[in-house]
């Protein structure tokens, strides 16, 4: 009898996969879209069973609350109804798909056969618990400086962005 | 207790789901997307073993991704937008000249 957890585990990594094969085989962007902000709101969740609610939180506000509405908005502003008639590629490109699943096929091997990763599945007692003010206790000691480069380098992207979106010369 | 394997499977099942995105889509959208999967694997990988060897800078890492990914989410869109506006295209095999 599993425990809770792996059940929980099961359905939410399932649930992730079909969301993301969605993305890859949907023929409307926005389906694609739509599917991409259902597989991060699983992936969420499997950041809470691993005990990390500040990361799950995050991943909500900043993916699906303004990555996918960016990508929407966008999809608003362009014309995509020639995108959704279109094939996916030449027929005779069709032998690339052979790479990504050899890669897939390679890295689920390597990560399950054998018992590199056994010594460290066994963790007895859980000492990261309330990991959030930990977290931010780190970000502004130890972490300062690369946290105020991300934040120059967000303001940055904004500047450029609005830059590049801009109509007319400049 | 789930195995950390578990964990490190799907993320790899994610990425290469991702990667097939990038390599057969034809639509810059839809490879964009599927680089955000990809990017979702690497956190996911990042905050499991963050878990398992019950290290914070795992978490931070993952903090740190997902502040980067929204920059480049943003230049990409306004890429989008720029390109489309010069170009009237979202295939990606359209854009293959350069200027400057």
């Amino acid at each position: 009898m599993p425990g809770l957890e792996t059940l929980f585990f099961l359905l939410f990594a399932i649930l992730t996969v079909i969301f993301a094969v969605m993305v890859v085989v949907a023929k409307n962007p926005v389906h694609a879209a739509l599917s991409l902000m259902a597989c991060f709101v699983q992936i969420a969740a499997l950041y809470i069973l691993l005990r990390a609610p500040f990361i799950a939180a995050i991943q909500i506000f900043v993916y699906v609350g303004t990555i996918m509405v960016l990508f929407v908005f966008v999809m608003m502003m362009l014309d995509i109804r020639k995108a959704t008639s279109e094939p996916y590629l030449p027929a005779k490109l069709w032998l690339l798909a052979l790479f990504p699943l050899l890669l897939g096929v390679l890295l689920l091997v390597g990560l399950n056969v054998g018992d590199s990763f056994k010594s460290i599945t066994q963790t007895s007692q859980i000492e990261l618990e309330n990991t959030t003010s930990e977290l931010g206790h780190a970000l502004f000691t130890d972490y300062l400086l690369p946290f105020e480069v991300v934040s120059v380098i967000l303001l940055v992207a904004l500047v450029g962005a609005i830059l590049m979106a801009q109509k007319g010369k400049r | 207790m789930v195995p950390l394997s578990w964990y490190l499977s799907l993320s790899a099942l994610i990425f290469v789901i991702g990667l097939c995105g990038v390599l057969l889509r034809r639509n810059i959208l839809i490879v964009l997307m599927s680089l955000e999967l990809m990017l979702n694997a690497v956190i996911l990988n990042f905050v499991a073993f963050s878990f398992y060897l019950q290290d914070l800078r795992g978490q931070i890492m993952a903090i740190f991704i997902i502040a980067i990914t929204a920059a480049e989410v943003a230049v990409a869109l306004a890429i989008v937008i720029a390109l489309t506006r010069n170009r009237a295209t979202l295939r990606v095999d359209d854009i293959n000249s350069m200027k400057g």
